[in-house]
């Protein structure tokens, strides 16, 4: 048996072929980040590889560090392994990490999501004999409805509210959930407000080539603005003053754990919107089967279930004990996390 | 079902109690303008007043159905149970897309569907499910499958109902809650008219008198947690109340009207057949009389000589509890647990509603009719199920706080303060000086340790807020000591505590058990309780009534909590 290309270390995930880690939680000396949410893409590392759109995200989080970029699809080749990024649908410029090493391929997903979301590179499939995937929403009951029929209910609920003369103030994640939403949000129903934290990162967006509504800051509304505005913030913005300037408002959270009552309850918030940038659990089967091996890693999540079911299904499935978190926010809240590149 | 559906995600979704009402207001008040939704009006209100029909399908059947459905593993079916803490909602996210829609009234889905499933075999329930099921829009599936586990639980109270049909039909809240008391009662199916006879315009004269069995809205305590200190000035002079003990039991209203007997409890539940002994009341009170009062396990005598207020015979809460739940009495059952009414108020005399009469007049009737009572039953020689709570006496609050030590070996609870001044009021009332008060004793309690945690269910699905507590088998001096499990407990916390307390059993796990975690002892809690007694179903021996955590002590070390001494030094006490 040949020696695996992909092996837990004290710091992430390491190649030892090619002596890299990728996504690690501790220093390491060449990080390849799969993309900029602060659970995958730490401070420390001597030289980070990422995609070339993930780039201006890392730097805003990690200041100046040095950077190297791969075009999806691009390959390089770093001690005995050839390295190639490709599409993993789940934030702007977010990668799948393919590994080939004397004729075996390994593919590390990171995070992704197979139905496109407007803003980031839609998912390809990979071939690959070995699978590392993620399984943050790794149980059945995760089934996400179509993305245009949740802006519907998301701008349906935004209309209402200004109809009423109200705020409608949304926290979501500050990378790639933000943008989505901007994305698909109806202009016309009125102005939106950008929490500063969010707000460079709609910057980097928009160079890029995304088109996204106007944004304002809160302080640039008058009264009448605020009462119909539509309003992003970070988790963590709505316990702080910022969120005093709407007045009579209503609030709503979108992430995948919205699909659970529980978690909608223990939210709070008057609505909680299912909106997530991780695969389902019928699009990881799907993500699975497309990639053709018939061994499967299964990192953070519900990686127990997931790699059982897989097992019962023939493959060569176990979990993989990572560090990564969850930025959809259910997990202890991690401010660094919520606040993203601030 | 799309209207109770939208009614319910309404009410879910709300954050606050005034969103609440203003969704129920908002239903009631274009049903009662629509008869046509009458027949539906009528379910929906029992529904979210806590009406729960027998159960139409059993939970294996339904697992069934889901695995059939899903084509999942069982393993997997019961993974995403734990993850969401509740089989109706782990139903309906499991169920596939339906392939067409339809949509039919409440009443039409209770009465002609789900009512009659119960006479039907298995293998026909299954398939009315099915293509019940993938006819149903994805958003009716919740309500849906709630309504088929009976497991509604949704945070409406039956007076949260009671004050919204007040305020959409704009009648008096007490005429309402009248009108209400039976209506959520088991096993019930409501009609149209019990609809329109809850929204009707106040008759003349109707003044929220109950019809032949219906019973009183009961009057609710609060609890007295102020300093002795403070009663003085709080409470006033000791004249001006009533003191009682505050027995253990069941509450309960007993009328007696045109030679018929009810007996209601709290939960207005008509339990006149488990008691039938009660019937020997009829006997000796007058016609068009109601009590109410506390049931309670007596000690079976055979001289039925005694005083009315001799309560020396009362038998501890578990005993009830072997009578509650039966289907099939048995003599012997009755013969060894017999219960008693303790009366402690007079409702209606000779037909006339006295509830508007001062505790004290109300209070001196009820004695002349439970002694006349007693009286004669003592002349024919029958053991008259019924007593009188005793009116207690003390010449200042310090010496009934001094009396009110005795509870436990009295079997009471503590003490029950009721204004002498006062009428019988409706439900819990929110203010004013006319309250009963309920002054418990403080519970007992030992420091233990967290060893077990589970998953809750509903607000609390997925978090690890069902702890089981252990104490220790011997002193810290014995080194192979273990933590021995008596207690399980899940309220007390802040969220916020809970919330750390979760994330220290997730960090703390030794071993899963399903849905169940052993973890390594480090947190040691307080824990309170009302009663305590021995036990063979627990490791330790001991089982307790009601515990929960008073407190999270951070500041013990687990090798300081408590050890098995200790509550076997409560079981020892008089008072237990």
């Amino acid at each position: 048996m040949t020696k695996d290309l992909i092996v837990p270390a004290a710091e992430g995930l390491y190649c030892p072929p090619g002596d890299f880690h990728i996504d690690p939680w501790r220093p390491a000396a060449l990080a390849v980040i799969t993309h900029g949410h602060s659970d995958h893409a730490r401070w420390g590392s001597g030289a980070y590889l990422c995609h070339e759109d993930c780039a201006p995200i890392l730097r805003r989080r990690l200041g100046d560090v040095r950077i190297e970029t791969l075009g999806y699809g691009e390959s390089r080749d770093i001690g005995e392994v050839r390295l190639s990024l490709h599409p993993a649908g789940h934030v702007m410029g977010s990668a799948q990490v393919r590994i080939e090493h004397r004729g075996e391929v390994w593919v590390a997903s990171g995070d992704y999501k197979l139905e496109a979301d407007g803003v980031s590179a839609p998912f390809e499939p990979v071939r690959c004999d070995v699978f590392i995937t993620e399984s943050t929403f790794g149980l059945p009951i995760y089934r996400w409805r179509p993305q245009a029929e949740v802006m519907t209910d998301i701008n349906s609920w935004w209309a209402e509210n200004a109809r009423a003369g109200r705020a409608s103030v949304m926290q979501a994640y500050g990378l790639g959930k933000a943008q989505r939403l901007l994305k698909h949000l109806d202009a016309s129903i009125g102005p939106i407000v950008c929490h500063g934290a969010i707000e460079p990162l709609n910057q980097i967006h928009r160079d890029l080539g995304i088109a996204l509504p106007p944004t304002h800051n809160v302080g640039a509304l008058d009264k009448s603005g605020l009462s119909r505005c539509f309003a992003l913030a970070p988790p963590h913005a709505v316990q702080s003053g910022w969120i005093r300037r709407f007045g009579d408002h209503s609030d709503a959270f979108a992430s995948g754990w919205m699909r659970l009552r529980g978690n909608r309850r223990r939210r709070g918030v008057d609505q909680g919107f299912a909106l997530s940038d991780h695969a389902d659990w019928p699009g990881l089967l799907q993500a699975i089967a497309a990639t053709g091996a018939a061994r499967i890693l299964v990192t953070h999540g519900s990686g127990e279930a997931l790699s059982r079911y897989l097992r019962e299904k023939g493959y060569d499935a176990r979990p993989m004990a990572t560090e990564y978190g969850d930025e959809e926010g259910e997990a202890e809240p991690n401010v660094d996390a919520d606040i993203d590149g601030v | 079902m799309k209207t109770f559906a939208t009614l319910y995600r309404r009410i879910d979704a709300a954050t606050s109690t005034q969103h609440k009402r203003q969704a129920l207001v908002d239903y009631l008040r274009a049903a009662v303008g629509d008869p046509e939704q009458y027949a539906s009006a009528a379910w929906t209100v029992y529904f979210l007043a806590g009406g729960k029909p027998r159960q139409m399908i059993s939970t294996k059947l339904l697992r069934q159905f889901a695995l059939e459905a899903t084509d999942l593993p069982e393993w997997l079916l019961d993974e995403c149970y734990h993850s969401v803490g509740d089989l109706a909602e782990t139903l309906a996210l499991l169920m596939p897309p339906p392939s067409r829609e339809e949509d039919a009234p409440l009443d039409l889905w209770m009465n002609e569907r789900l009512l009659p499933l119960r006479e039907r075999d298995d293998a026909a329930r299954l398939a009315a499910l099915r293509g019940w099921v993938d006819a149903m829009p994805s958003d009716d599936r919740l309500p849906f499958f709630k309504l088929v586990t009976g497991e509604l639980r949704i945070g409406v109270s039956k007076l949260q109902m009671t004050q919204a049909i007040a305020a959409a039909t704009e009648l008096d809240a007490k005429l309402v809650a009248q009108r209400m008391m039976g209506y959520t009662q088991a096993n019930r199916a409501p009609q149209a008219q019990d609809f329109v006879a809850l929204v009707a315009p106040a008759e003349a004269g109707e003044e929220g008198r109950p019809l032949r069995g219906q019973p009183y809205p009961f009057f609710l305590a609060h609890p007295l947690q102020a300093p002795l200190s403070a009663f003085p000035e709080l409470l006033g002079p000791v004249d001006d109340w009533l003191v009682e003990w505050k027995f253990d039991g069941i509450r309960a209203q007993f009328i007696h009207r045109a030679g018929e007997w009810w007996l209601w409890s709290r939960g207005e539940e008509l339990v006149s057949d488990s008691f039938p002994e009660l019937s020997a009341l009829v006997d000796f009170l007058p016609d068009d009389i109601v009590l109410d009062g506390e049931l309670i396990v007596v000690a079976p005598r055979s001289d039925a000589r005694f005083a009315v207020d001799d309560l020396s015979d009362l038998r501890p809460f578990s005993e009830l509890q072997q009578r509650l739940g039966r289907k099939v009495l048995t003599p012997k059952m009755l013969r060894e647990r017999p219960v008693a009414l303790i009366a402690y108020d007079l409702l209606e005399k000779d037909g006339h509603d006295l509830r508007e009469k001062p505790q004290r007049e109300r209070r001196a009737r009820l004695e002349e009719v439970v002694s006349r009572a007693h009286a004669c039953a003592m002349q024919v020689g029958a053991d008259l199920p019924l007593r009188l709570s005793p009116a207690l006496t003390q010449p200042d609050w310090e010496s009934f706080a001094r009396q009110r030590e005795e509870a436990r070996a009295r079997g009471a609870e503590g003490m029950m303060l009721k204004a002498m001044g006062a009428p019988y009021g409706v439900g819990r009332q929110k203010s004013g000086a006319n309250f009963w008060w309920k002054w418990k004793l403080d519970p007992m309690s030992v420091d233990a340790v967290l060893i077990y945690a589970a998953r809750g269910h509903g607000r609390r699905s997925g978090v690890y807020s069902d702890y089981t507590f252990g104490v220790w088998s011997g002193p810290p001096e014995q080194t192979d000591r273990t933590l021995l499990p008596f207690a399980k407990a899940y309220s007390g916390l802040s969220d916020e505590e809970m919330r750390k307390v979760d994330a220290t059993i997730r960090r703390t796990t030794i071993e899963n058990f399903g849905p169940v975690r052993s973890v390594r002892p480090t947190m040691v809690f307080e824990l309170g309780f009302e009663g305590i007694g021995p036990s063979n179903r627990h490791k330790s021996g001991i089982a307790v009534r009601f515990p929960r955590m008073l407190r999270w002590r951070q500041d013990k070390p687990v090798e300081d909590a408590d050890t098995i001494e200790a509550l076997r030094a409560l079981l020892q006490a008089p008072s237990a």
